[in-house]
């Protein structure tokens, strides 16, 4: 399977990449490992006429300790994410739930800020970013906002940013010694998650799910629940709360429900077992 | 559009098509046909290669995103002669059977243990998770490996 023509132009920077998103709309798709781009251009569902390429932004990639929080280019690679010992020590879930996307040779090219940007509810990484209350830095023409997880995904594969505008940094709270779960529920080595959750026990609980609903979402009633005093049994019941599972030949909505509830309780389990 | 890339040790310069997937350029540009094609979706690991050491998939990179980069694809990983010791495992722990997965996998292999020279059986399993073998040959596939950290 070969993409549809397109125009290719490779920049050298952020600001050259708003320049190229500015000058051509809506028309124009960034590609930064292209692991989730390059799939749908195959398979035609994805037909930019412009594909800017910002795989060779290097100052994006980047893993830094920033005091309160570790900044993470936009471009860092799942594989520095996973093997980072700042983060193996400081954000755990998040190095963790880096090692699940793929397997080592996705993970050589895929990155962060494309996996986030990409928003695909049954991905990985943002959930892990919802759980843990991160944000991501957004550039644009106008300037730099900072957007965080929770207004990040807005609908299927969409994501709130502008046409012109791109994610350069991620940024996610420290949560030393928290406890912390990533249940991926698959049949295959490799696959998508069928269900995940993550869970981050902080003082404050936070908990989201993966493939529950057309974006990745915050587990809010299981969150609610926990910080009224719940059991996680009990709040592991309101799992499914605002979700709408979608339905595949992996399971339908109330196997997903079912799931959902049954790995929130194992995620609270564990992370309450790796508190320090 | 044009583009050069260092290929096995090679410079190789051509004029494409912005849409050329890496493995087509490699198998049928420059007549590099042991990197196999084999789903074509980022699964299989079929087409495994490496760019700058690291093992990626071909059929999910464009060439134009290789350019200036240093390729090494299975015909590559021998050197003056002399089979890479990772071919000289797998030879010697047949570990391949129709032999088609075995060009992504060995490239796998190299990659793996350059992160990680001693791997334990689990990390292989779990390292070489983006390669399948339709003959389903893993038992002999990661004794091979794990001899070659040896």
């Amino acid at each position: 399977m070969i993409p549809s023509s397109f125009d290719y132009v490779a920049v050298d920077s952020a600001d050259a990449a708003i320049g190229a998103l500015t000058e051509h709309g809506d028309e124009a798709k960034l590609m930064a490992g292209g692991h989730s781009l390059i799939p749908l251009m195959k398979f035609r569902l994805a037909n930019p006429t412009v594909v800017i390429d910002i795989g060779r932004v290097n100052d994006l990639s980047y893993i830094r300790d920033a005091g309160d929080h570790v900044a993470i280019g936009a471009l860092t690679r799942h594989m520095a994410v996973e093997t980072s010992d700042l983060l193996k020590a400081d954000v755990p879930l998040l190095a963790h739930c880096a090692s699940q996307v793929g397997d080592p040779s996705v993970r050589h090219r895929g990155t962060i800020g494309g996996s986030l940007a990409h928003a695909d509810a049954a991905s990985d990484l943002p959930a892990a970013l919802l759980a843990l209350g991160g944000s991501v830095m957004v550039k644009g023409p106008n300037g730099e906002r900072e957007v965080k997880a929770d207004d990040l995904f807005v609908g299927f594969l969409e994501n709130s940013l502008a046409d012109d505008e791109m994610i350069t940094e991620v940024r996610v709270p420290k949560a030393t010694g928290a406890g912390w779960s990533y249940q991926k529920f698959n049949r295959r080595a490799q696959d998508w998650a069928i269900v995940g959750v993550a869970a981050v026990l902080n003082g404050s609980a936070g908990v989201s799910l993966v493939n529950m609903a057309s974006t990745p979402l915050r587990a809010a009633g299981v969150e609610e629940a926990l910080a009224s005093g719940a059991s996680h049994a009990d709040a592991a019941q309101r799992a499914a709360d605002g979700g709408s599972p979608p339905e595949d030949l992996n399971g339908d909505a109330e196997y997903r429900t079912h799931l959902a509830k049954v790995l929130v309780q194992r995620a609270l389990t564990e992370a309450e077992s790796r508190k320090s | 559009m044009q583009i050069q890339m260092n290929v096995n040790g090679t410079d190789r310069s051509a004029d494409i098509e912005a849409r050329t997937l890496l493995v087509h350029f490699l198998r049928e540009d420059l007549g590099l046909t042991g990197t196999n094609i084999g789903c074509d979706t980022s699964s299989c690991g079929a087409c495994t290669i490496h760019v700058n050491g690291e093992s990626v998939k071909s059929c999910t990179m464009l060439a134009v995103q290789a350019d200036g980069q240093t390729v090494t694809t299975i015909e590559g990983l021998a050197s003056g002669g002399e089979m890479h010791p990772m071919q000289t495992s797998f030879m010697e722990n047949h570990g391949l059977q129709c032999g088609y997965c075995t060009p992504g996998m060995v490239m796998a292999s190299v990659s793996l243990l350059n992160e990680n020279p001693n791997p334990t059986e689990h990390e292989v399993r779990e390292g070489l998770e983006g390669n399948l073998c339709r003959c389903t040959g893993y038992h002999n596939i990661v004794k091979a490996v794990l001899a070659a950290a040896e």
